[in-house]
């Protein structure tokens, strides 16, 4: 048993106050969770501290909140580590002026109804409901069960491991600035069934989430879903599994997110580094024929870029002359790495999600992996564009 | 008055589905979930379900496995009917898009199961019910034109008509407090188990027996509520479930010693027997001093390969990293048996029929009864599917020969009375709600677990009937209308009360040893005065006993070895 000191963000709408901080002593084992902590509270203090709560075993998804600032599941937390979080931010910012108690929170992105219970339907739920979140099979169904190579009934499955917690959505920053933003939960649902070969809408499902501005090139790659994520779905990966797909597809959208990520992996292959005052002419008219012959639509993004381009420097993001002048940005001195990382990705074309992973090579690497959902092979898909 | 030809209370896998197939037959249907949807119970269900759809199986194979399963307690007619739709609800679950486990052949796979006789479990890894359950919701979606989803809304309370049908119920909106009677021409309870009676329990927190308490105070029958399920391999303290489905895998458990002890319990079987064998297995090695020091004996999961654990079990190694500290591909993990599953429930007919016409029950709130005195592994989901099924079709097609009987507003004034009384309390005018959940728990597992006798049954039965009368003071913090969690745990714990008080007389009652219900003063099974099912209705002097037959096809109860 230890004693922990827990700082709850509370509202109570019903009062007509403002939402305010308050701390429960508990005492518990360090083994336990942060939900367990709350309970204690709740069941020995105050019964109107409101949080949504079931199966305490990290399965049903409800009890999503921030801890400490991290977007996560409340039972999946063990108290004592969350202790541990708190005390090392607490030396972090130069002592304990504030005591290094826990934090919690109730979920980002969404509206909140009364303490850690937030309004998951105008959010979270709608923006499932925007992805048509079902199966749409071609025809009627065979008279036994459809056959389907067996990996690709595990890769969707770690899509289907989604509980709909909604972490990921509390922490997406693409959100945070784009409140329209379809999001990593509904895209990850929506790869569930792109990825799904008994699903004839493919080619629809992609165009639609490929056009929607706010859509699949929404994402910035910044990771907060795949760490927030308590079950391994990566939502970020599966996101872009839709964009290369969209590719691979030949899907033009208007929002030219698929010419953008090309130009990316172009102009690294080309230079190794990124020569950003090639990245909007290429994203736009790649190639000399795009240089030559712009078509009408380049033209016009080149010169919707330009405010773009002058805030970029008079904020000074775009101010020194290899990011002003295309060509001038130089070149890493060494290209052979770079060209065998290329070569490395275009040989291991095929992809492999955390639920086959324990099938590939070096069983110990595999079982790393496996415990660290949000390891690094994600990152490597991130860069491959 | 929000009015629909079918009600579904409960939106787990047996609502959702009765849902769907009674919206199936054209009618209009609401379903009203105290929690999300995909929040239920069903999410639990981790190693698969079950079906002779293997050529080489058969459906009699399944339903003889089930019956010896249920030490013969279970009603054939309904177990025949649950083995054989089997297969064609398994390829109904694949073709809506249930991500099913694929041989190399691409098509559907197995994984082995504890007490049948052939690998016919089909699985997706180990999230099977999760899995299910969000494709079925999937599917409400679709159909929200047909189904209405009254999501977060905690019933309290049935209608019941002049003629003794049930027209509506009592719901209240959690997210305003707002109390309403809906209207309905059948209504379909679908609310799972009583498992937060005892503590610990692999059960969630809202599995309180609301459809159960609820269908016994308008009258309905209860059966065989002795019937409580003890899985063999829970976590010891927090009582999270480790799959079968590890067994499965070939996992195997051991004492103190290092010893295989089920050689001894159950030589052919082995980790594999029905799950209350292997449960008092464990609980007489525990209890005789070849278990660990916490109470627990060893479940060795190394020696299935690592690349199968990561595929097949990957839930597993969370919760062992998670809930144990443990990495399960290395190491043992400590486990003991747990309370998992509410065998008994509302009696039902095939059809899921109550006693009270218009009032259908499916799932585990219901016993219909194809559990018997023992589940076996796989067959819940399986329960859900069929049951759930049958009762949305059968409900529908009441509907549609039925008139409009419109629910008297008094049911609805008692329920704001109920209220109103519970909010009234003054703090400190008796016990917290939370202090009378905790002894209820721990009286409960103590006394009415694995093994039981009269004198602890007894017991338990006082202390059950001594926290009923403190429940009446009990006080909540919570006065307001928005998201009152406490005022909803106030109601849930009268439910509790309910049926653990049921559970004990039941197990008091039955004056033998089958399945789950094992008493150590009649250790043996008694076919002669015992082959039959337990009823309890509620009166004003509390529970009374009735029996009724078992329903025998085709298998004569024989001794029961694995």
């Amino acid at each position: 048993m230890a004693e922990y000191t827990i700082k709850v963000r509370r509202y109570q709408p019903e009062s007509g106050e403002a939402a305010y901080w308050e701390e429960f002593g508990v005492d518990l084992d360090p083994s336990l969770s942060v939900l367990d902590g709350l309970l204690q509270a709740k069941d020995r203090e105050d019964g109107s501290l409101a949080v949504r709560c079931s199966c305490r075993a990290a399965i049903c998804g409800s009890c999503g909140m921030k801890i400490n600032g991290k977007s996560g599941l409340g039972c999946q937390t063990q108290i004592g580590e969350a202790q541990e979080l708190a005390d090392k931010k607490s030396s972090a910012v130069g002592g304990a002026s504030e005591g290094n108690v826990i934090t919690i929170e109730p979920m980002g992105n969404m509206p909140v109804i009364k303490d850690l219970v937030t309004d998951m339907e105008s959010t979270h739920w709608t923006k499932i409901r925007r992805v048509t979140p079902w199966l749409l099979p071609h025809g009627e169904p065979p008279e036994r069960e459809y056959i389907v190579e067996p990996e690709s009934m595990v890769d969707i499955t770690q899509s289907m491991a989604c509980i709909q917690c909604g972490a990921c959505v509390s922490s997406c920053l693409s959100m945070e600035a784009d409140p329209l933003f379809i999001g990593p939960a509904a895209l990850a649902k929506a790869y569930r069934f792109v990825g799904d070969p008994r699903d004839a809408e493919t080619a629809e499902r992609l165009t639609d989430l490929a056009h929607d501005p706010h859509g699949i090139y929404d994402c910035t790659h910044c990771f907060s879903c795949v760490d927030a994520c308590p079950k391994g779905v990566a939502p970020m990966d599966q996101i872009m599994r839709l964009r290369r797909k969209a590719g691979e597809n030949g899907i033009e959208d208007p929002n030219s997110g698929h010419s953008h990520e090309m130009a990316f992996v172009k102009i690294i292959e080309k230079k190794g580094t990124l020569d950003e005052s090639l990245l909007l002419q290429e994203s736009f008219a790649p190639g000399v024929l795009g240089k030559l012959m712009p078509t009408k639509r380049a033209i016009k993004e080149m010169i919707g870029s330009i405010p773009v381009a002058i805030r970029g420097i008079k904020t000074g993001k775009m101010r020194s002359l290899p990011k002003l002048i295309p060509g001038v940005h130089h070149k890493l001195p060494d290209q052979d790495d770079v060209k065998a990382i290329y070569k490395h990705a275009e040989e291991h074309n095929e992809e492999f999600n955390l639920y086959i992973k324990g099938e590939e090579g070096d069983e110990e690497a595999a079982v790393e992996e496996g415990l660290e959902p949000a390891a690094a092979p994600g990152a490597e898909e991130a860069t491959n564009g | 008055m929000p009015s629909h030809d079918v009600l579904v209370i409960g939106a787990g896998l047996a609502g959702q589905r009765a849902a769907l197939s009674a919206a199936e037959q054209g009618v209009s249907v609401g379903i009203v979930s105290k929690v999300h949807p995909v929040r239920s119970h069903s999410n639990a269900a981790q190693g698969g379900i079950n079906a002779a759809l293997n050529p080489d199986d058969t459906w009699e194979s399944h339903a003889f496995d089930t019956v010896k399963g249920s030490d013969y307690l279970g009603d054939q007619d309904a177990i025949e009917i649950m083995a054989r739709e089997a297969p064609e609800e398994i390829l109904h679950m694949e073709h809506l898009g249930v991500t099913f486990h694929r041989n190399e052949e691409g098509k559907l796979g197995t994984r082995a199961f504890g007490g049948a006789s052939a690998a016919r479990t089909y699985y997706v890894a180990d999230i099977t019910g999760q899995a299910i359950m969000h494709v079925l919701y999937e599917q409400l979606m679709k159909y929200s034109e047909q189904i209405t989803r009254y999501e977060e809304w905690f019933s309290s309370s049935l209608a019941i008509d002049e003629k003794g049908e049930c027209c509506g119920i009592v719901t209240r909106n959690v997210a305003d407090g707002s109390m309403e009677l809906f209207q309905a021409k059948s209504v379909i309870l679908a609310t799972g188990g009583s498992g937060q009676i005892w503590k610990p329990t692999t059960n969630a927190l809202i599995c309180t027996g609301d459809g159960i308490a609820m269908a016994y105070r308008v009258g309905a029958k209860l059966m065989d509520m002795e019937m409580i399920q003890y899985h063999p391999t829970t976590l010891a303290g927090k009582g999270f479930l480790i799959t079968e489905g590890a067994r499965g895998e070939g996992a195997l458990l051991l004492n103190k010693n290092g010893e295989r002890f089920m050689e001894k319990y159950a030589p052919n079987k082995m980790e594999l027997a029905s799950r209350d064998v292997v449960s008092r297995a464990e609980q007489t090695e525990i209890d005789e001093g070849r278990g660990f020091p916490d109470g627990t004996v060893a479940l060795d999961i190394t020696v299935v390969p690592k690349k199968r654990i990561h595929e097949a079990l990957r839930e597993i190694v969370l919760v062992g990293r998670d809930f144990a500290g443990v990495d399960i591909t290395r190491e043992p993990i400590h486990i003991k048996p747990g309370n998992h599953y509410t065998m008994g429930g509302v009696k039902t007919d095939v059809e899921g029929r109550t006693d009270i016409p218009g009032l259908y029950a499916a799932g585990e709130v219901a016993c219909v009864s194809v559990h018997g005195g023992n589940r076996l592994g796989a067959n819940s989901l399986l329960d859900t599917l069929i049951f759930g099924k049958h009762s949305g079709r059968d409900a529908a097609a009441r509907a549609l020969r039925t008139a409009w009987s419109k629910p008297s507003g008094k049911v609805l004034e008692d329920e704001q009375a109920m209220v109103d009384d519970i909010n009234g309390r003054e703090k400190g005018s008796g016990r917290r709600v939370s202090e009378i959940k905790l002894e209820l728990g721990q009286t409960m597992d103590g006394k009415v677990a694995v093994f039981r006798d009269e004198a602890g049954i007894t017991e338990a039965l006082e202390t059950v009937r001594r926290l009923k009368e403190e429940a009446k003071t009990a006080y909540i913090d919570d006065h307001g209308s928005v998201f009152n969690q406490d005022l909803m745990g106030a109601i849930e714990l009268g439910y509790m009360l309910d049926c653990a008080e049921c559970s004990c007389i039941g197990a008091l009652e039955r004056k033998e040893s089958r399945g789950a219900q094992f008493r150590t003063d009649f250790p043996e099974r008694n076919d002669e005065e015992w082959l039959k099912h337990i009823n309890l209705e509620k009166t004003e002097d509390g529970p009374e006993i009735s029996y009724s037959e078992v329903t025998i096809t085709q298998w004569q109860p024989e001794a029961r070895t694995y």
